[in-house]
């Protein structure tokens, strides 16, 4: 059973860790990415970080792509956290975790997803430097990173 | 009617969030929901003219200019996106 959240409040990241795992003794692994905000982004301190999201677009898309992870992997749980609204440097934004048989599969499907999440889901950054607001711009890594796993298929 | 939605910069640019347009025998597909828009001239011109990267999507699925649109649907456009 997989899960995909969008919220504005922090979110935990053992109890997540607990809940996925829930007393299951088949899962051997649990591969997990945090997203962080940071104080510095193309070179110039950063104090706050806005969020936005396209409702219900953003879940159809999450859900889309964690599907298409199980498809791929042979998984035991997902879960994708990620939160919107205003937030600090230091602040979690966004956490996905997955569990599996063994390492390898969880930890494809981890990277696949948050390298998916990146160039899919409709989420976008405004940030706030001493000289004012700006929309974070798309980076052109983020699509380098997401075709790689396009290779072969 | 179809529901027209925009977001982050571009929401900004043009100064709303939303609004509804009359489906009909102009507004077929995408690609004519944004002639009408460009019709307007100024900002909206602007943010759909040339060298402008606008994601579009129909009923919250990305689409592309020649995908269809119909009564009650419901078109997106937006820049790139930035999160994770």
């Amino acid at each position: 059973m997989n899960t995909i959240e969008i919220q504005t409040e922090p979110f935990d990241i053992a109890a997540i860790m607990a809940e996925l795992r829930a007393d299951n003794p088949a899962i051997g692994a649990v591969v997990t990415f945090v997203g962080l905000m940071r104080d510095m982004n193309e070179g110039d301190r950063v104090s706050t970080m806005t969020l936005e999201h396209y409702p219900g677009m953003t879940e159809k898309a999450l859900q889309a792509i964690v599907e298409e992870a199980d498809r791929r992997w042979d998984l035991m749980g997902i879960r994708v956290v990620h939160r919107v609204g205003e937030l600090l440097p230091l602040d979690p934004i966004v956490m996905v975790a997955v569990a599996s048989t063994h390492r390898g599969a969880a930890f494809q499907a981890c990277e696949f997803v948050i390298d998916y999440l990146k160039t899919r889901a409709p989420f976008w950054k405004k940030e706030r430097t001493p000289e004012g607001e700006r929309w974070v711009d798309a980076r052109h890594g983020d699509s380098a990173a997401e075709q790689r796993w396009n290779k072969g298929q | 009617m179809i529901e027209v939605l925009f977001f982050a910069r571009l929401r900004e640019q043009l100064g709303t969030a939303k609004e509804r347009l009359q489906a009909g025998s102009e507004a077929t597909d995408v690609g004519a929901v944004i002639k009408l828009l460009q019709r307007r001239g100024g900002v909206w011109e602007e943010a759909f003219g040339d060298g402008q990267t606008v994601i579009m999507a129909v009923n919250q699925e990305v689409a592309s200019a020649s995908t269809p649109v119909k009564d009650g649907d419901e078109v997106a456009f937006f820049p790139p996106v930035t999160g994770g």
